[in-house]
């Protein structure tokens, strides 16, 4: 598609329309439509209802909860959580980040290098996904133990006392601190990031490179200046795909962090089974899901790519 | 994609999916995308039947909170359990004492392992609850602290006491009549736990632990301890070992149960809070030492021979798993013929020989010696004399208590 728009074949000017000769069946295109409008309406819209519904209720399980439209729920939660807020934005930014310095080049190998590896490849980013979340979650924790060969190795080379300084680790270990949270996310999401990519990338047109190179572009030229720019969408859904789900993501935190690393998705967890405080548990994840929308907004208005796919 | 093979298609054609991908309907652009999300979140906001929702009180549920009992006509019983709480047999698909129950009444158990956490149970059966309705479950095990909960909610069935007549007669001393449900009117202990300290030897190396504080205190151990993310254990423990009654404690003393903990966890030495998965924490070495659940302990020990545990002079927290009949429930009598049945000393046994937690039945210590001579010597399985005078159950807690107390541990543990 990206061609399409960057680069268009000649074209002549287009053809008077033809009206297509049957009009039966106006409303097949509604009908076809009804299933999954009540999907959305059933799954999506009243739990949204119920759950604005909830955040301005007071109450207790005892006297039942009733709509008092309690709005100031919404800024106590803010002012009592706002350290987790911020932690999860960085802990999901640093993720997505990892995920692209990661992704990037693996999907320009898959894409333009990988020649009869390609299909193999490509299984073996899906494949991690056979398994539950859960279970490479858990995995991690085996991988960072304290006595384990990763951590004796960083600690062999200094690379933890570097780390420790600046905040993500503690002492001579790796798990229940931030960057185990970090790494897992990164982990977990990264396939989000690279399929997107690669669909980005596997779309332009080899003869472009060809050109630029005719044109007397280094290869880093021809990167910056013509793929590049050419799978910003790739880009763009990449980090969306990533970025999102990792900002409310509570597993990651819980098994790999400590005390210290509480993301707003455990806080929300925490609230809605364990405090049983219904209406802050919703106004959080409204919040969460307003600041979300905000950032997405401003990132795809800086981002300048009018294509998402 | 290939790219369109412009030669084959008529210009008209190309110009048209040229339209249609920049600026159709089918066209994802950002633009298109905000307009989407701004609708969306336009036609939340506006709508004006979020009052319209909202959680009726507890107890107030309509028609009363049996139902009709189907004991008579449906030979069934719907037991929902924890995960390996049951005696299972060398094929590990057959419930030995459940096929015995079956067979001498006729009652066929319908057994489901459903229960993980009991937060997370209660989020699942609250809704129904709340409104009234059968939960599709006749027996559910719940620890002491959610069953006080159900109790003061109203949401489960007072038990028929002639329908359990050894249950009445071999319940444990300890577990006859807790603050939350004296003289046993809506709940029978399925096990009881003791919640003590594990530790592992290889990663101990030598660092002695005899105590709480040794867990929040030893510099040794900073970032190899863990705690529970059962607030009742963390916490109970932590009043011990500062010399206060889990049973008769005040708000003050609580806050400053808590305030000791935070500063195990500002200081790193607390590494993290964790539920059942401590076990493989401690087992890999990256704990040394944690609160942990003596019944777990006396398994992982089978397999891993650093892995041990003792019990702080200050003493331990016990608690037990409860078995309740919950409102609208089909199948009472057979439920509560059920619960009598394992507290029969032969039944009883089978299940302690097996499971390893605190036995709640009098009188089965001969019955278990038979079967394992060793387990009816435990005192984490029957505790003597001495252990029961080391433990301390932590007391009930009001509506308002509990919102209070779980919010600051919560908190602590970071969230």
């Amino acid at each position: 598609m990206s061609t399409l728009t960057e680069a268009p074949p000649p074209l002549a000017p287009a053809a008077p329309e033809k009206k297509p000769p049957r009009r039966r069946g106006r409303l097949t295109p509604y009908w076809l439509l009804l299933p999954g409008i009540l999907w959305l309406v059933v799954f999506f819209a009243l739990p949204m209802i119920y759950q604005a519904s909830t955040s301005v209720q007071t109450g207790s399980l005892e006297e039942g909860y009733k709509v008092t439209w309690h709005f100031a729920t919404y800024w106590d939660a803010l002012s009592e959580y706002w350290p987790q807020f911020l932690r999860s934005v960085a802990y999901a930014a640093s993720a997505t980040v990892l995920c692209l310095l990661l992704g990037y080049p693996l999907a320009y190998l898959i894409a333009f290098r990988a020649g009869r590896w390609r299909n193999l490849i490509m299984i073996l980013v899906i494949a991690p996904f056979f398994t539950s979340f859960l279970i490479r979650t858990l995995a991690w924790k085996t991988i960072l133990a304290d006595g384990g060969p990763v951590v004796g190795a960083l600690n062999t080379l200094h690379v933890l006392d570097v780390t420790s300084w600046l905040g993500w680790t503690a002492g001579d270990r790796v798990l229940a601190t931030p960057l185990a949270v970090v790494c897992g996310l990164t982990y977990n999401f990264l396939p989000f990031m690279i399929l997107p990519l690669y669909t980005s990338l596997e779309r332009i047109d080899g003869r472009l490179h060809e050109a630029a190179g005719d044109l007397y572009a280094r290869p880093f030229t021809t990167f910056r200046k013509v793929t590049f720019p050419l799978s910003m969408p790739g880009v763009v859904s990449g980090t969306l795909l990533t970025f999102i789900p990792a900002t409310g993501d509570y597993v990651n935190a819980s098994l790999l962090g400590s005390a210290d690393t509480g993301m707003i998705g455990n806080v929300i967890q925490s609230q809605f089974l364990r405090v049983l405080d219904y209406p802050t548990a919703a106004a959080l994840s409204f919040i969460l899901m307003a600041a979300i929308l905000a950032m997405v907004t401003v990132y795809i208005r800086k981002s300048g790519t009018e294509d998402l796919v | 994609m290939e790219q369109y093979e412009p030669d084959r298609l008529s210009p008209a054609q190309v110009a048209a999916m040229r339209r249609s991908f920049r600026n159709g309907r089918a066209a994802l652009t950002r633009r298109s995308l905000l307009r989407a999300s701004a609708g969306g979140a336009l036609a939340v906001g506006g709508l004006g039947a979020l009052s319209a929702c909202g959680i009726p009180a507890a107890g107030k549920t309509e028609g009363g909170t049996s139902a009709e009992d189907h004991s008579a006509k449906e030979k069934e019983v719907n037991f929902s359990n924890w995960t390996e709480y049951m005696d299972v047999d060398d094929s590990g698909k057959r419930h030995p004492t459940l096929e015995a129950f079956t067979k001498r009444t006729g009652i066929k158990v319908k057994y489901t392992e459903d229960i993980n956490d009991n937060n997370e149970f209660f989020g699942k059966i609250q809704p129904q609850l709340a409104a009234g309705q059968d939960t599709g479950r006749d027996i559910v095990v719940l620890t002491d602290w959610l069953a006080a909960r159900l109790i003061r909610l109203g949401w489960v069935q007072k038990l028929d006491p002639s329908n359990l007549p050894h249950a009445f007669a071999n319940l444990s001393q300890q577990f006859r009549s807790p603050d939350w449900d004296p003289g046993r009117a809506y709940s029978y202990p399925w096990q009881g736990i003791s919640t003590v300290i594990a530790y592992n030897k290889k990663a101990l190396d030598g660092i002695e632990v005899t105590s709480v504080s040794d867990l929040l205190d030893n510099p040794k151990l900073k970032g190899r301890v863990g705690f529970l993310t059962e607030m009742r254990d963390s916490i109970g423990m932590t009043l011990l070992d500062m010399g206060k009654d889990p049973g008769r404690f005040s708000d003050d003393d609580y806050d400053a149960a808590i305030a000791r903990l935070q500063k195990a966890v500002d200081s790193g030495q607390i590494r993290r809070f964790t539920g059942n998965d401590y076990t493989s924490d401690l087992t890999k070495g990256d704990f040394a030492a944690c609160l942990a659940w003596a019944g777990d302990v006396v398994q992982l020990k089978a397999d891993s021979p650093d892995v041990d545990f003792l019990i702080p002079d200050s003493g331990y927290i016990t608690s037990s798993d409860s078995m309740l009949i919950p409102n609208k429930a089909r199948h009472k009598e057979n439920a509560e013929r059920l619960i009598d049945y394992y507290y029969e000393p032969g039944p009883a046994a089978e299940l302690a020989a097996y499971i390893n937690y605190v036995c709640p039945v009098e009188g089965v210590r001969a019955e278990l010696a038979k079967i394992d001579e060793d387990a009816a010597n435990n005192p984490l399985i029957i505790p003597d004399k001495a252990m029961q005078a080391q433990s301390h159950a932590f007391r009930s807690l009001s509506s308002k208590e509990e919102t209070a107390y779980e919010e600051k541990f919560a908190k602590l543990t970071g969230a």
